[in-house]
């Protein structure tokens, strides 16, 4: 068993062509998913990546490496748009898993109760994957997670980085999360929700994102429809906008208080995303 | 390809050293930290990022180093709590605020709480209560309630002094120094590096027959140095806290009980370990059909999970006094319910674990324990080895509740230690920690209360079924608990309590901060407030109505001449009652989703065991040198026996605590303390530590010919007695001293004067009773059904407050688990076996807390003082369930009121 950590991509992408090799970043979910003696051939440490520690803003959006951390997303001035995904990151277990962890690793992990995915989804996010043999491709977020623990990524392939596509600079956003204690909690369902209200008043973009109410975080896209054109103070929520929610029983709720209490947090989210 | 970027030797800087390592690939920052460089002040929790323990700083960021990959610290500063203390100001004044405050108990999580303050404190010099917590939110304790420790960091004023201690200041810890320099040692952090270690299998269903494969073969795989099962107990395969109900093994024959119960160990160099895969273990498993529910269990024609214990029925408990049934039916209003808990995880931070060795052909284990002497019983039984041949060093503990008191570690150990005849070490992991040990009983109780018009209770009908799991335990203890504390600190003059425990292949249930009370106070003190409303009274004003009171009978028939402080407390809470209910009243007026609510309870706790023999012996002397030395037995789980047993001693003699060597818990060479359980080392201990003293004190003044108010020192072979008369000094150094050294010598007993209650459960179970009143406000959103406790007030009649800052932490400690308990804990078998899906309150959830000492002093306890530590979270579930009534309108009857259960309750009532 070997720990490799390269220093440029390339290399990187080299060591992945071979098999059962496990990525690691800041360790949050590898070191916990782990069993004991169960080991990869290999661990590649991408944190000396200097390019995937990178932070970019431009005209054509927003970039975050692989090895950002949730500390480094909450460190940054990022616009309006970007408050729910810095709220999201100060809810990420504790400044422990904040300093350690990346956002990259929380989508790769692809847990239905990450609570980076929401607001990622609000805000459009695509995914950078690389390998060595193949040239790099970029899948939006809702296309990557596919299932509990799976996603669209082959075993030579990496995530190199997320890409947030420019957004009006008027767009508000807000995170809500629901657990049953403060801090270290893994979240009953969390919404996030980027609004943007013309001057008329009226709502122009709406992009409401749910986790943890089904097996893959979901856009709700009716509900977005619905809210296109209204005022933000005559929002009702059917349970046709929940449509795409399926969330499960299990120790932290059951459905049934799930499909209850979202509808109040999406309110609350919508609220929260204008009023900012 | 695997050429300079995958070097296996790194170089950084530890606490401002450079250090050198070769950590195995994958190997975690903290194990490296530990194992290979010496940082045992590195602790480890849970091996997730659950706990915090383990944080470092890694160039100045607080990390889990338990999720940090070692071969990450290349050319990076790493920082533990032993390297801060020393090199940076910070946590030196830090380490000085922390003892100020009472802010470790028992130290598990201080490295790590310590450590993310000091980051906290080099960005934010003075930092708010919420950065305090954004900070340490990261970090669990199971003793304090968080709240010395926010003190600690924000700097308030100290509250506990070094100085003389005597019984009533608030003197710092005395064992405080090594909690916050990170030199304390638990129980894995003795083994010597590079020691062998044991790893348990353990059964993956709750009930299963097994076989082996070829375990001679599989022992002589390279690296293994034993294997263990129980063809290998020498003594016998069984243990249990109550003799007549022995009956757990050491190690499953033919069948196992539980899931996660162990049929089999291996003993292994630690390298071995690393890669050790336990599927490679040849044991074959049949799972077969299991009862995991008290109902199921009692059915006929269900299999007995032990030879004797018809329907599963472990034993029950029964008081009765008066006409009950009469006493209900002829009430002019009546309430009943039926009530629920599930099991509870005790939650300390420290997973057992402990070290042995053989030492001039004795065995010596040095492990986590709240009981060493049981620990030596349990062991000559199990080794089939004389008493004299064993040697039970307790390490520092951190955290026990109630779990430590059953053996855990220590056959494993010895055992080991025995067939390898090498040091060997263990340390459970906490999944492992959490399906094996013992839990808090889940409870089924049925009540039903009845009272006249004005108020006074005319009867009492309490049913309670407890689920003991596959294993005794303490559940015998609980069964006898509850009925005696059913009634709570009340006049009930027609009662009935029965209790049964039955067993089920769930987790053994034992011993839990509170035996079965807290349960029980539940439905109880929820009944209270129903009953009240129903009579349109006060529920103030209805529990001071039928409060016990000195010379009113309990329901057990035991009358108090003093010390029955239940009103006292309930007088003293009053004005919060008034004062936060309008407030209250006048939030709610403004709002409509978040609702306030102000609830009360009470609560009661005998102190010792019951009706049972429970002595205690302290020891003392002076040696030659003219050292006071104090052979302290009373195990200090973090609540804080070595100080507050030292203050009682120290009054005694009448010398400064500063004056006092303390020799801690070993069974070589310290009598024995009794278990530090059923809150009564203070009680117990300190009676035989104030004897001590007193006749330590007679003896040198004796010897002296001095006056009784003679002020005394001692110190460089000499004594000194200053009196009316002047100075007068004996020269010790010349005196001829004892094998143990001691030129004076005192080895006193105390035994607790109680009397066996009868058929009817009659008699005087206990000496003494401490009472407890707490006032909660909380804040329900009804949407979400979340509840947010925003305060407590909390009235405690201690008798005599030894050191009231430790009263307070004690306090705020039983508070955050009886918080736990009402709001957020559950223990699922298989499900919620780590921290992360089993939640414990985080310093985010426990709110500001006012503590109000009440001294109604007790005839029996040591300058009046009573025991304290279970008594605290009696009230709290209560007092919270009370309080989202108030606020909502809605009777919850099962704890945990999780939020799906709270918003249940409020949709049910709106329809």
């Amino acid at each position: 068993m070997t720990y490799y950590t390269p220093t440029a991509l390339s290399d990187a992408l080299d060591i992945l062509s071979k098999a059962n090799g496990q990525i690691v970043a800041g360790g949050t979910d590898v070191y916990p998913s782990s069993k004991k003696g169960q080991t990869p051939d290999y661990f590649l440490d991408i944190t000396r990546i200097k390019d995937l520690k990178a932070l970019r803003q431009s005209e054509d959006g927003t970039y975050f490496g692989a090895a950002v951390t949730w500390s480094d997303i909450i460190a940054a001035r990022l616009p309006a748009a970007f408050d729910a995904l810095k709220a999201a990151s100060r809810e990420i277990g504790s400044v422990q898993i904040q300093n350690a962890g990346t956002l990259v690793g929380n989508i790769c992990n692809a847990s239905p109760a990450a609570d980076g995915v929401p607001a990622l989804l609000a805000l459009d996010a695509t995914v950078q994957i690389e390998s060595a043999t193949r040239p790099p491709r970029r899948v939006s977020l809702a296309d990557f997670i596919t299932g509990i623990r799976t996603k669209a990524l082959a075993a030579d392939e990496m995530v190199s980085g997320i890409h947030i596509p420019p957004h009006d600079k008027a767009m508000r956003s807000a995170f809500e999360k629901l657990g049953s204690r403060r801090y270290l909690v893994i979240s009953i369902c969390m919404t996030a929700a980027n609004i943007t209200v013309g001057a008329d008043g009226r709502i122009v973009d709406a992009r409401l994102a749910v986790g943890a109410c089904s097996t893959v975080a979901q856009r709700l896209t009716a509900l977005e429809q619905a809210l296109i054109g209204a005022r933000p103070e005559t929002v009702q929520i059917t349970a046709v906008h929940l449509d795409a929610l399926a969330p499960i029983d299990d120790v932290r709720g059951t459905s049934d208080y799930r499909l209850d209490v979202v509808k109040e947090q999406i309110r609350r989210a919508i609220t929260g995303a204008i009023r900012a | 390809m695997n050429k300079p970027f995958s070097d296996p030797s790194l170089t950084f800087t530890l606490n401002a050293q450079t250090v050198a390592a070769a950590p195995y690939p994958g190997q975690r920052l903290s194990q490296l930290l530990r194992e290979d460089l010496g940082a045992r002040d590195v602790k480890v929790g849970c091996d997730a990022g659950d706990c915090g323990a383990c944080t470092v700083l890694v160039d100045g960021k607080p990390v889990c180093a338990c999720l940090t990959p070692a071969h990450q610290a290349e050319g990076r500063c790493v920082e533990t709590l032993r390297g801060l203390r020393g090199h940076d100001p910070i946590a030196d004044q830090l380490a000085e605020s922390f003892q100020n405050h009472g802010a470790a108990q028992c130290g598990i999580c201080t490295p790590g709480m310590m450590v993310s303050a000091v980051a906290l404190l080099r960005e934010v010099a003075s930092p708010s209560e919420a950065q305090v917590q954004d900070a340490l939110g990261g970090v669990l304790c199971r003793c304090t309630g968080y709240r010395k420790i926010i003190d600690a960091v924000v700097g308030a004023p100290a509250i506990a002094f070094d100085n003389a201690g005597q019984v009533g200041a608030s003197v710092r810890r005395l064992d405080g120094a090594e909690k916050v320099s990170g030199d304390e040692l638990f129980g894995d952090d003795v083994a010597p590096q590079g020691c062998c270690e044991i790893f348990v299998i353990r059964s993956p269903f709750p009930r299963a027959s097994f076989v082996f494969g070829d375990l001679v073969a599989f022992a002589e795989t390279p690296g293994i140095e034993a294997v263990l099962t129980a063809v290998d107990v020498p003594g016998k395969n069984e243990f249990g806290v109550i003799p007549q109900f022995a009956d757990q093994p050491v190690f499953a024959e033919q069948e196992t009980r539980f899931l996660g119960e162990a049929v089999a160990a291996i003993v292994a160099d630690p390298t071995f370990m690393t890669t050790f895969n336990p599927a490679d273990f040849p044991v074959t498993w049949t799972e077969l059909p299991c009862v995991t529910d008290i109902v199921t269990a009692q059915g006929e024609g269900v299999a007995r999970l032990h030879d004797g214990r018809d329907r599963n029925v472990m034993c029950g408990g029964l008081v009765i006094c008066g006409d009950p049934q009469k006493g209900v039916a002829t009430a002019d209003v009546t309430v009943e319910g039926h009530f629920s808990s599930g099991f509870v995880e005790h939650g300390y931070i420290e997973p057992e674990a402990g070290f042995a060795q053989i030492v001039d052909g004795r065995l010596e284990v040095h492990a986590c324990t709240q009981a060493p002497v049981m620990d030596l019983d349990a062991l000559e039984i199990i080794l089939g080895m004389d008493r004299s041949r064993l040697r039970i060093v307790p390490t520092a503990v951190g955290g026990g509740f109630g779990s430590k008191l059953d053996v855990t570690v220590q056959p494993y150990l010895a055992l080991g230690a025995l067939k390898t005849g090498k040091p060997v070490r263990i340390c459970y992991a906490r999944t492992e920690s959490m399906q094996s040990s013992t839990k808090r009983h889940p409870s089924d109780i049925r009540l039903k209360i009845g009272a006249r018009k004005d108020g006074t209770i005319t009867g009492f009908e309490f049913y309670g079924e407890f689920d003991t799991g596959a294993y005794a335990s303490w559940g015998p203890t609980v069964a006898t608990r509850v009925p005696v504390h059913a009634s709570g600190p009340y006049r009930i003059a027609n009662y009935r309590a029965e209790s049964k425990g039955v067993h089920t292949h769930n987790p053994p249930a034992g011993a839990f901060r509170g035996f079965g009370v807290p349960q029980s106070a539940i439905a109880q003190e929820s009944l209270f407030d129903d009953l009240a409303e129903k009579l349109g009274m006060d529920p103030l004003e209805f529990r001071l109505l039928n409060a016990l009171d000195a010379n009113v009978p309990t329901v057990c028939g035991q009358t108090f001449r003093q010390g029955v402080g239940i009103k006292s407390c309930l007088n003293a809470i009053r004005p919060a009652w008034e004062s936060e209910r309008q407030k209250a009243a006048d939030f709610n007026a403004e709002t409509t989703v978040v609702k306030r609510g102000v609830g009360l309870a009470a609560g009661w706790y005998g102190c010792g065991n019951t009706s049972l023999p429970n002595p205690s012996t302290i020891k003392a002397g002076v040696t030659s040198k003219g050292q006071i030395v104090l052979h302290q037995g009373a195990m200090d789980i973090g609540q804080g026996a070595n100080t507050v047993i030292t203050q009682i001693f120290a009054t005694a003699l009448g010398v400064p605590v500063t004056a006092v060597q303390i020799v801690g818990a070993d069974t070589d060479v310290t009598p024995d303390a009794g278990k530090t359980s059923a809150s009564r080392q203070t009680y117990v201990s300190g009676n035989a530590a104030r004897l001590s003293g007193e006749k330590l004190r007679a003896e040198i003044l004796g010897k002296m010919n001095v006056a009784t108010d003679a002020v005394l020192s001692s110190g460089n072979g000499m004594i000194v007695a200053t009196d009316a008369a002047g100075e007068h000094r004996l020269d010790v150094a010349a005196m001829v001293a004892d094998g143990e050294g001691f030129v004076f010598r005192s080895e006193e007993f105390y035994n607790p004067p109680t009397k066996p209650l009868d058929a009817n459960g009659q008699g005087a179970p206990y000496a003494q009773f401490g009472y407890a009143v707490h006032l909660v406000v909380v804040d329900v959103d009804t949407a979400m059904g979340t509840v947010k406790p925003v305060k407590f007030v909390a009235a405690h009649d201690v008798g005599k407050a030894i050191n009231p800052m430790m009263v307070e932490g004690q306090v705020h400690g039983g508070i955050a688990q009886g918080l736990g308990m009402a709001l957020m804990e559950e223990y699922i078998p298989g499900r919620t076996e780590n921290l992360h899906d089993y939640l414990i309150p985080t310093i985010g959830d426990i709110p500001e807390i006012e503590t109000i000492i009440i001294e109604e002093e007790d005839e029996h306890g040591p300058y009046g003082a009573k025991g304290l530590g279970e008594h605290v979270l009696i009230p709290t579930a209560p007092a919270i369930l009370n309080a989202i009534k108030a606020a909502t309108g809605v009777r919850l009857h099962k704890v945990p009121a999780t939020p799906a259960l709270v918003r249940a309750a409020i949709v049910k009532a709106a329809t």
